[in-house]
């Protein structure tokens, strides 16, 4: 727990949330509790198909059912243009965004969808589903990725040549995009190495597993003006999508933003939210539209699976001379696995003279891979933090000492880019040293696991509004959805800025109408970025209450301080005034030129990178394989905790996922490339009594370019925790799990030397 | 889900007359846990649902020749608060209990258990180790036969058109005498079996085992009981020995399959941990009861 | 076939509604009568978001028939506030932001409750394995096991 500085009044607090008591008395209103007075209920079908073309689709029974009220298919929306937007790892293609939302010629995985019906009833538009005909002719399918790669492999886009080659190759394949990132020489780096570490690791695909199933209620009016209903991390990239895919203006959509049941990267892109808006236009009516569970597994998320060959080699000392890393990432049917963030993540934590990684992102017929938390760094780092345990013990050098001698500090350059800003990686592995934690024997079949983990974090476009109320109190209007307390953030933030009380301020997510453009939630962001928006949106409403408290004792607004939420003279030389209040400013708004409204609009520049360090115990049984966490760690330079609670709660969330991911979790296919786990029942996200509590270490160095020194926090968390689990199970039972998940069966066959 | 017509009669023979008079599809409706799960998904049609949770006798647990008389329609929750059957019968309880979460408990019943036919389901071993029966009720009466009689492979009974299942009887235990039920799974709870194994064991005074059954499920179409494991512990005080020769049997009653929960290889190492287990945890609650 | 028109104690009010036998008593209390803080995570019984209590017995209301209700008593989040009041184990979420996106929060509420109604001191182990069935993806339970503690506590009178 941090110590509560004196500077500050509410940073640092841990206030009730905003949105608090909806939320436990179930008054809430997430994205599925929104219902429409004459609203059709809208049903997808799913190709049952892995890879399939479509030689034709009859809706001719389903559109005569009485009831129904539309039917469309990928006819009914405009082709898109083949074309990137976007720069390097964010880039994407609206082409192929459009078609993995509805298909046109070719079903890419089981779940894709193929058409969609509205009804008066779901049962009727049950009924209409099963009326459609669609014709298919079933061709070969690709699951893994390194068969994806085979010269014979069986193509999904049988057109598509391999971006990024020098020399781009003249056959198309399924390796969608080729990259590569190189400092120094790695080749001469590995002759100065003494030890070198050299292993191949698996990763197979998750998913985000967040417990609301996307939904989506959209209606247009005669006019042909749309309001969507959905809970999404941004309901800006909602309206945008919505505005390419089905070939809108922007300024006909609005975008109302739903609580939000848990998102992690997988509800940054919309599924539903086009086929609901077409409908509703097709309609002129609301269309509400739901996945089920298995719609969810089947059609959304997951991240991607990965094949990885790892080289690391180091000098008897423990200086890491040279490193490389090739990174094979399923993509799902489309382009844009999250590989390149992969090649940048891996070795990112540490200052290595020598570096190379590449990469290849393949297509497979998977649903398309969506973001999930920190994506690509938690897959690249069990393959990295797992050969750099190996290389430890090879050293004899204790993990976190080798990671120390290893370190990036500020100013350290970075294969990828820039030299780094503010970091604070190496005090993570200190706190680590030092907790109580670290030096807790253990028993037999018992071992300890260290590992580290990298993530970007985000700046970008925000922009907030702060309205100072005449009755002393303030609303704060911002554009990101509230996925994990934020909105308490910017009320801490925006009161200490103010000097009101926190219970005093009242922030609200906004729609797309309500302000300018926001980037999503996601990336680490929120609270870095629109959190800048929030302070200098109420630094500028402080700034127009000295000017309008400066008129009031009609002195220059330069002679006018802030302070604890009152206006003072700022000296002698600006006369004798009794302080005035915010309320008694606000009070006197119309007397002095109306409304006090503060706004920012901003791009936020130099996020401080996240990096957190974690020490797992477990305990294995030698006879079953299961792996029970004994203990976990987790420490994070979080720059600084606005509500420390929810910054512990994103440091435990993230540690439980990795866990998950770790053990447990995984997108089984059977040969026919179906989906065998689409359920909580078989796709095994851990529950309560699977996990102890989860000890947090909350490092405090200030991002310089955020105004409280806020950095990005929700995202490091998911990168260590696999190797962390992997590295302890080696300590425990002496042998290595180079493939996720470690589940009994893998860990039973390694103790028993059959894998 | 399509179902159609509900009746929720107070009767066994109204229950009976309901189903044989039914149109199409009927089935029972105990706690429902598996049954609206597999109509939502299409895996099972019904025209008519028969719940059988409003006959008072199916909701009770009762003392019969000195063992024990449970009506289908008892939920693992309410077997679970019932302190004599969980005195004598821990390991039949513990099976039940492990069946879903609690919210589920507050739902499953032995019946929907038995009658589902999952080679996986956790309450079926303990109650074959024990030599339970069932008591079937159909358009020609009632009958009672061996628990292991009612499954007959993986989602398949041997009910007839129109039967369904009314009681367990647990028979009376003779003193020193316990059982167990283990399962693995890959978390802690809420996972389907990969393996499950229930021991049922009676010593004598000294302890020395005089009866033994052993029964595991997930490993085959339907629960295997492994006579060669049990007769490997008569006579011993579950040395070394014996529970090597138990673990060897019940990994060579295995006949499973390789699927998303577990392999051939693992399923049959594991079969014989868990025996060998299983084993010691009954013989532990068998010592200590008089 | 016509719907069942059904009555039951919902919240401690008598409540009338009609529904097809294959609506789920989730379904019901969502669409039928507006109480959509039950939610629907999965409809398999496997996440716990839809808890409530039927006849004092915790359930998942995905695995009962709207129908079954018929004649008993559903208590569900709505219910668990008198008016302004919080329950303690409501307090204790917010004030130990045991709650991140809040979706699973009901169902937790609900179940834990229900623990507490018949254990009041439960250990560590004995909530992590009673809330087993309700999955929550963002907090990794940490923050959701302590603030039942807490709240058994005050309950208990100990603190």
């Amino acid at each position: 727990m941090t110590a509560e500085r004196k500077e500050f009044r509410w940073i640092g607090k841990r206030p009730v949330r905003p949105d608090g008591v909806d939320k436990v008395t179930g008054r809430a209103q997430f994205s599925a509790d929104f219902n429409m007075p004459g609203q059709l209920i809208g049903k997808v079908l799913r190709s049952p198909h892995a890879h399939a073309r479509i030689k034709s689709i009859d809706t001719s029974k389903a559109k005569a059912l009485a009831g129904v009220k539309a039917v469309i298919t990928g006819a009914d929306f405009p082709s898109l243009p083949d074309e990137w937007v976007g720069a390097g790892r964010v880039e994407g293609n609206f082409k192929y965004f459009s078609e993995n939302i509805i298909a046109r010629d070719k079903v890419l995985y089981e779940g894709h969808t193929v058409a969609a019906v509205a009804a008066v009833s779901a049962a009727i538009a049950e009924e209409a589903l099963s009326l459609i005909k669609v014709d298919y002719e079933v061709l070969p399918h690709v699951i893994d990725p390194v068969e994806a790669m085979a010269p014979d492999a069986p193509l999904l886009h049988e057109k598509m040549i391999t971006r990024g080659m020098k020399t781009p190759p003249t056959k198309p394949s399924n390796v969608a995009k080729w990259a590569e990132f190189l400092m120094g020489d790695p080749v001469e780096g590995f002759k100065k190495a003494d030890v070198i570490v050299e292993r191949s690791y698996t990763t197979k695909a998750v998913h985000q597993g967040y417990i609301e199933p996307h939904a989506v209620a959209a209606s247009t009016s005669a006019d042909g003006q749309t309001v969507v209903w959905c809970s999404s991390q941004g309901q800006y990239q909602v309206r945008t999508w919505v505005s390419k895919i089905v070939g809108l203006p922007l300024s006909s959509i609005r975008v109302i933003p739903a609580e939000i049941g848990g998102g992690f990267g997988g509800k940054l892109i919309p599924y539903l939210e086009p086929l609901a808006v077409r409908m509703s236009r097709l309609t002129n009516r609301p269309v509400k539209i739901t996945m089920s569970r298995e719609d969810v597994f089947r059609a959304t998320g997951p991240t991607s699976g990965a094949a990885m060959k790892i080289k690391v080699g180091a000098t008897k000392d423990g200086k890491i001379v040279a490193a490389e890393g090739e990174f094979i990432f399923q993509a799902g049917a489309y382009p844009g696995s999250p590989f390149m963030n992969g090649l940048m993540c891996s070795f990112a934590p540490y200052a290595i003279p020598n570096v190379r990684t590449w990469g290849y992102d393949v297509v497979t017929n998977r649903p398309k891979a969506a973001a999930y938390r920190a994506p690509g760094s938690p897959i690249a780092a069990y393959a990295v933090e797992s050969a750099l345990d190996e290389l430890a013990k090879k050293l004899n050098i204790h993990p976190v000492d080798l990671r120390l001698k290893n370190a990036i500090v500020e100013g350290t350059p970075s294969y990828f880019g820039p030299k780094f800003g503010s970091v604070g990686f190496v005090e993570t592995l200190e706190a680590l040293k030092k907790h109580p934690n670290y030096n807790i024997p253990l028993g037999p079949n018992q071992g300890r696991g260290f590992a580290s983990g990298f993530w970007f974090n985000g700046g970008g476009e925000s922009c907030a509004t702060v309205n100072i109320n005449d009755d002393g109190t303030a609303s704060v209007i911002e554009g990101n959805p509230d996925i994990g307390g934020s909105r308490a953030s910017m009320a801490i933030m925006a009161a200490e800025v103010l000097g009101i009380d926190y219970d005093k301020v009242r922030p609200i997510v906004g729609d797309t109408a309500s302000l300018g453009f926001n980037h999503v939630t996601g990336g680490s962001r929120v609270t870095f970025a629109t959190g800048m928006a929030v302070v200098r949106a109420a630094e500028d409403a402080v700034r127009e209450m000295k000017e309008r408290a400066a008129m009031l004792w009609d002195i220059s607004p330069d002679a006018v301080t802030w302070e604890d939420g009152f206006a003072r003279p700022a000296g002698d030389n600006a006369g004798k005034h009794e302080p005035l209040s915010l309320k008694q400013i606000a009070g006197q708004a119309a007397k002095t030129g109306g409304p006090i409204c503060g706004h920012a609009s901003l791009n936020a520049q130099a996020p401080g990178p996240g990096l957190g360090s974690h020490m797992v115990d477990v305990e294995v049984d030698p006879e079953t394989g299961h792996v029970k966490i004994l203990r976990y760690t987790a420490s994070q330079d979080v720059g600084r905790a606005i509500h420390p609670s929810y910054v512990e709660g994103q440091m435990q969330g993230g540690v439980a996922q990795g866990i998950g991911w770790a053990l447990n979790e995984e997108y089984i296919y059977d040969k026919n490339g179906r989906l065998e786990n689409p359920g909580f029942l078989d796709y095994r996200m851990p529950v309560c009594s699977d996990l102890p509590f989860i000890d947090t270490i909350m490092i405090e160095k200030p991002v310089p370019s955020h105004p409280f020194g806020v950095r990005g926090v929700g995202e490091v968390p998911i990168v260590p925790p696999m190797a962390a689990v992997a590295n302890a199970i080696h300590s425990a039972i002496g042998k290595r799990l180079t493939s996720l998940p470690m589940s009994p069966p893998k860990v039973r066959a390694a103790i028993d030397g059959d894998a | 889900m399509k179902a159609q017509q509900y009746e929720a009669p107070d009767s066994i023979d109204k229950a009976v007359a309901l189903l044989a008079a039914a149109k199409g599809q009927a089935r029972v409706l105990a706690g429902g846990t598996d049954l609206l799960i597999q109509m939502r998904v299409g895996r099972l049609s019904a025209d008519t649902i028969v719940d059988i949770k409003c006959i008072a006798e199916l909701r009770k647990i009762s003392r019969e020749d000195g063992g024990f008389k449970i009506g289908a329609a008892v939920s693992g929750a309410e077997a679970d608060e019932h302190a004599e059957l969980v005195a004598h019968w821990p390991g039949v309880v513990e099976g039940w209990e492990l069946i879903g979460s609690t919210q589920i408990q507050g739902r499953a019943t032995l019946a929907g258990n038995l009658c589902n036919a999952s080679p996986a389901a956790d309450g079926v071993p303990a109650l074959i180790a024990a030599g339970a029966q069932v008591t079937i009720v159909g358009p020609n009466g009632s009958r009672k036969v061996p628990v292991e009689a009612i499954p007959t492979g993986p989602g398949r009974n041997s009910l007839a058109k129109g039967e369904f299942v009314t009681y367990f009887h647990l028979p009376k235990r003779p003193p020193h005498s316990s059982d167990a039920y283990l399962r693995l799974i890959p978390r802690t709870e809420m996972d389907i079996a990969v393996v499950g194994c229930a021991v049922n064991l009676t010593l004598d005074a000294g302890g020395t085992c005089t009866a033994a059954s052993v029964a595991l499920g997930a490993v085959a179409p339907t629960v295997v009981k492994v006579p060669d494991g049990a007769k490997a512990l008569i006579g011993t005080k579950l040395d070394a020995a014996a529970l090597d020769k138990l673990a060897a049997a019940a990994s060579a009653a295995c006949k499973p399959i390789d699927d998303k929960r577990g392999t051939v290889v693992y399923r049959t190492k594991i079969a014989g941990v868990l025996a060998r287990r299983a084993a010691l945890i009954a013989y532990e609650r068998a010592r200590k009861r008089a | 076939m016509s719907k069942h028109h059904v009555t039951a104690t919902i919240n401690g009010e008598p409540t009338e509604f009609l529904c097809e036998t294959s609506q789920s008593l989730l379904d019901v209390l969502r669409d039928e009568l507006e109480l959509t803080g039950s939610k629907e995570g999965c409809t398999s019984g496997d996440c716990g978001a839809c808890s409530v209590m039927l006849d004092g017995r915790l359930v998942c209301s995905c695995l009962v028939l709207g129908v079954e209700a018929s004649g008993r008593t559903v208590d569900t989040i709505e219910g668990m506030a008198q008016g302004a009041d919080l329950h303690p184990l409501q307090r204790h979420f917010l004030e130990g932001a045991a709650l991140q996106c809040g979706i699973c929060t009901p169902g937790f509420l609900i179940a834990a409750r229900a623990l507490l109604e018949r254990t009041p001191d439960p250990t560590e182990t004995e909530i992590r394995y009673w809330l087993a069935g309700n999955l929550c993806r963002c907090t990794g339970y940490d923050k959701i096991v302590r603030a039942v503690m807490d709240a058994a506590a005050e309950m208990r009178g100990a603190r």
